[in-house]
């Protein structure tokens, strides 16, 4: 029989919408197997899943790997389907179609533990280690680094040539190395051995510690040496980590205490409100952060002048009521002051809440920092030292160069003389403890950054406060500074071998001891009338 | 000025009247059964027993529309003792002689229990405790809802050793009894594994520390000499925050240091932002994730009643279920709120627990509890990874060598017919209560 033309075209088409649906539907016999052991929500049979879609060459697989790593695979409870839900988009994986009206009830998500995450990471390391993005290839180079093996090097040193992204090079040429510490050729062993001296990456030291006990003993000396260099090299960056541990809890103290010093110095107030006066400014913190949710970012930008405005006020309106009228009576003052603080802690507990309100960090304050694979730096921490310093200085400035700070400084010297004058000492009074107040609120933002924000907040740093004005003196701001850090530095120091109760006990024995020498501290206030 | 007589007589008839009237109406007042509520709501617990304090009060709420029990009403008395230890042992005391409670439910840190311990046992008094605890303690008049180590801490290391293939430890705790004391008993289990002593590092911080810079590095110096390393947390309170924080930013992530915290549950997560803390672990015998109908019905119930479809339910609470429960039942069948006979009919008592199971009551205050290990998820609740039958709880832990021969026995079987909470075997002697 004649088959016509148009009995052809027909066929053709028929041909070309079976294909076409067929590459559609995309189940192909490994994607059918994977979606009936990923059924099973067994976490071996997942692995087995894995195993099988990383084996195989779909396109599909990467995009369902790295769903599963996020936590966002989901099977279908009736079809079996296997899709991609996030908040962001909802994708069905075999034919990578985008989900209309998903019900989270009609799908169950794929499990995963710790062990599978580890294990599916490093398998889709192996696949990403040719994927444009650079991050994904640094990653996965990182990742390969502890299971490297020999008979990868022809493909790394394939890699390596072509590579462009120098953090990506470095770390393909670490896993070429290390790839050759298990050659069978003594030669090239020898060579890496030599070659990654003072590389402080972990996979390196725990692949010396192994050699340097090697039956070669060419082999082993040279590990050694290359295990001795390491370990100077992490010995010597320990410390400077913990110089900066020291530091940044130093700057904390020095925020805290500096408002403290201008007041105590100036007036000789003992203001025992001081904490509180940081804890109004971490809540305003809090409320900033409240009120403009989606400006996480900048709310410290906002908080910053905010707190030095709120707790400012709050410093001149405890002046003005209460220790004003106690002028000459220090332990009236005292009182006065620690009544105040209770108040405060008790109006905050009753007007926002008795636990603890939380206060995020902006993004750009999370991590840290990397200097070498023992050394990073907190990037909280960092920007506080900063933070710090900078605070130190303005305050520095206002002091020497502004009018009021030349006030502050004559009252603080010598109160009569001032004076006589022309110097309102009240109105300098007043202003004084408005701008340690201020200083106090503006601490409190960056320790709202740090560490809890609660009704107690204060009493963890009035402590601390004093013990630096006590150690630093009050004559000068660099007192404060100097007592500060160092108080700081030596108590992070303290603390591996005495532990964290012990190094602060250490501390205060010390500037009890500290003070039996030197009673008014390492910076006193020089003059005949000074500190009478 | 002065009071004629006639002035004299009125004023007194008045204040009589007065005074028999306010009799009166306490009188009134005292056709309910008192419930004392003993969590603290400020302080640095605040952050985990408030949300208990929450509970009892639905919990009382509930079974008083049920008509209450004996005929007669539940009031709650709640008090705040402020995470401060010897505040609750004042507060205890004003709740049992002053309020003249039946029961009451209460404490969190082990520290606040040993403070409590002595008021209860001194005026016969009912304390519900619902967390997880160190065990070495049976307490007539106590019956503890929470795990003992046995139901917790030494599955979850069984688990870290088996699953995990972990063979560096730290051991890093609050300094107080608790951890203390269990680091005591897991270091005794490790070492009898097999884990050489310098593969277990062991480090305490005082509540709230929130400094955690140089501890946080020295775990991943710790951890990074080539053995897999994991962290097992007693830290309590809200010093789980900075410590959590540190660790994210530090680096150090579930699949290179996995931490099991045996503090941390769904409420102090809540307030946290859980991203860099997916995979990490906690060990309880409940959690908000696990999906069967009686939990689905309690967190319904639960949401509904705090007026917030985003509140979670965590262990501690389903124990105060349990022991509300039971307590409920113990009445029913003593007839009477009267200590002793109530402590008698709690023996043996069953009650379904929230994750499919039943919880037992045992001889020796302590209960049957299924164990579960969850992986901290985004959203803050836990994956279920590994969960076990239910496991009676041991009071006295059998590595200790100085508990190991102890058994307690509220019915006298296991004790020579006297019923005793410190019982050793070995001597057949009942040591007292220890207060410390």
């Amino acid at each position: 029989m004649l088959v016509t033309p148009l009995a052809k075209l027909a066929a053709f088409f028929v041909g070309l919408l079976l294909l076409i649906s067929s590459v559609q539907a995309e189940t192909s016999p490994t994607w059918t197997q994977a979606t009936a052991l990923f059924k099973q929500a067994s976490f071996d049979k997942t692995r087995e899943a894995i195993d099988l879609l990383a084996a195989s060459n779909e396109p599909q697989v990467p995009s369902l790997l790295q769903a599963l790593l996020d936590g966002q695979l989901y099977q279908h409870k009736q079809t079996d389907a296997l899709a991609l839900l996030s908040d962001k988009a909802n994708t069905d994986l075999s034919s990578g179609q985008k989900l209309e009206a998903v019900k989270q009830d009609e799908y169950r998500k794929v499990p995963m533990n710790n062990t599978l995450r580890k294990y599916l990471r490093s398998k889709l390391g192996s696949l990403s280690l040719s994927s444009p993005d650079p991050k994904l290839r640094l990653a996965s180079a990182n990742g390969l680094l502890e299971t490297v093996t020999p008979e990868m090097l022809p493909q790394l040193r394939e890699l390596l040539s072509k590579e462009t992204d120098e953090k990506v090079k470095a770390a393909l040429d670490l896993a070429v190395q290390l790839a050759s510490l298990s050659a069978s050729d003594k030669a090239i062993k020898l060579a890496s051995i030599q070659a990654l001296n003072g590389n402080l990456n972990p996979a390196v030291r725990n692949k010396m510690t192994v050699l340097s006990t090697d039956a070669d003993p060419e082999i082993a000396k040279a590990a050694k040496t290359t295990l001795r260099g390491i370990e100077d090299k992490a010995a010597l960056s320990a410390q400077m980590e913990t110089l900066f541990f020291g530091l940044s809890l130093g700057s904390v103290l020095v925020l805290a205490a500096i408002g403290l010093a201008i007041t105590f110095g100036v007036m000789g107030v003992i203001n025992m409100a001081h904490g509180e006066l940081i804890m109004l400014g971490a809540y305003t913190t809090y409320f900033i952060q409240k009120l403009l949710p989606n400006f996480m970012d900048y709310s410290l930008f906002l908080a910053i002048p905010a707190a030095f405005i709120v707790s400012g006020l709050m410093g001149i309106l405890i002046e003005r009521t209460v220790i004003r009228h106690l002028y000459g009576r220090p332990l009236e003052t005292l009182l006065a002051t620690f009544g105040i603080s209770l108040i405060l802690q008790q109006l905050v507990r009753t007007v926002v809440s008795p636990q603890n309100v939380p206060v995020s960090n902006p993004s750009w304050m999370s991590g840290s920092l990397e200097i070498n694979s023992v050394l990073s730096l907190t990037y909280n921490r960092l920007y506080i030292i900063l933070f710090c310093l900078i605070v130190f200085a303005i305050l520095y400035f206002v002091l020497r160069n502004t009018n009021l700070g030349l006030q502050v400084r004559a009252v603080s010297q010598n109160r009569a003389m001032a004076r006589a004058m022309g110097v309102r000492s009240a109105r300098v009074d007043a202003l004084t403890f408005g701008l340690g107040s201020g200083i106090a609120g503006v601490a409190g933002v960056a320790l709202s950054q740090l560490t809890n924000v609660g009704p107690n907040l204060g009493q963890a740093y009035i402590i601390d406060s004093f013990m630096v004005v006590v150690f630093g003196g009050v004559g000068n701001l660099w007192g404060t500074l100097v007592a500060g850090l160092s108080l700081g530095v030596i108590n992070k120091f303290l603390e591996p071998w005495a532990g964290a109760v012990l190094a602060k006990i250490l501390v205060l024995v010390f500037i009890i001891l500290f003070i039996q020498k030197r009673p008014r501290g390492l910076f006193p206030q020089k003059g005949r009338a000074a500190g009478d | 000025m002065l009071l004629n007589n006639k002035l004299k007589k009125t004023l007194l008839a008045a204040g009589t009247a007065a005074a028999l009237t306010w009799s009166s109406l306490s009188f009134a007042a005292d056709d309910t059964i008192k419930v004392g509520v003993l969590h603290s709501l400020s302080g640095t617990m605040a952050i985990s027993e408030t949300t208990l304090k929450d509970t009892m009060l639905m919990l009382i709420d509930e079974q008083n529309k049920k008509g209450g029990v004996l005929g007669k009403k539940l009031e709650a008395v709640v008090v705040d003792p402020a995470s401060n230890w010897p505040l609750f042992a004042e507060k205890a005391r004003d709740l049992i002689e002053k309020d003249k409670v039946a029961a009451t439910f209460g404490c969190w840190t082990s520290v606040s229990r040993k403070s409590v311990l002595p008021v209860f046992e001194e005026k016969n008094s009912l304390l519900f405790y619902p967390v997880q605890y160190e065990g070495e303690e049976s307490s007539k008049n106590v019956f503890y809802t929470g795990a003992s180590p046995n139901q917790q801490a030494i599955p979850a290391v069984d688990y870290l050793m088996k699953d995990l293939e972990v063979k560096r430890w730290v051991l890093a705790g609050t300094d107080y009894v608790y951890p203390r004391t269990t680091n005591k008993i897991l270091e005794a289990y490790l070492k009898s594994k097999g884990i050489d002593e310098k593969d277990i590092m062991i480090n305490y911080t005082p509540f709230g520390h929130s400094d955690w810079q140089s501890i946080v590095a020295d775990i991943k110096k710790f951890g990074g000499e080539g053995k897999k390393t994991a962290v097992v947390s007693t830290i309590n309170g809200d010093a789980n925050v900075p410590f959590y924080k540190e660790l994210g930013n530090q680096g150090i992530t579930a699949e290179t240091i996995p931490v099991v915290a045996f503090s941390v549950g769904e409420e102090e997560l809540s307030g946290i932002d859980t991203k860099p803390l997916v995979g990490h672990l906690a060990a309880w015998n409940y959690f908000m994730s696990v999906d069967n109908p009686a939990n689905k019905e309690f967190i319904a119930k639960w949401q509904e009643y705090t007026k917030n479809p985003k509140r979670v339910t965590n262990d501690p609470m389903e124990a105060h279920v349990i022991g509300f429960n039971m307590w409920i039942k113990a009445l029913e069948k003593a007839g009477t709120t009267d200590t002793d006979k109530v402590a008698e009919a709690m023996i043996g008592l069953e009650v379904p627990n929230l994750t499919g199971g039943t919880a037992k009551m045992l001889p020796n205050h302590h209960l049957t509890k299924p164990v579960l290990i969850g992986e901290i998820q985004e959203n803050g609740q836990f994956e279920v990874v590994s969960k076990t039958p239910e496991v009676a709880g041991d009071a006295w832990s059998d590595f200790l060598p100085d508990s190991k021969n102890l058994v307690a026995d509220w019915t006298g079987k296991e004790t020579d017919g006297k019923p005793c909470g410190n019982f050793n075997t070995e001597t057949k002697k009942c040591s007292g209560q220890k207060y410390e």
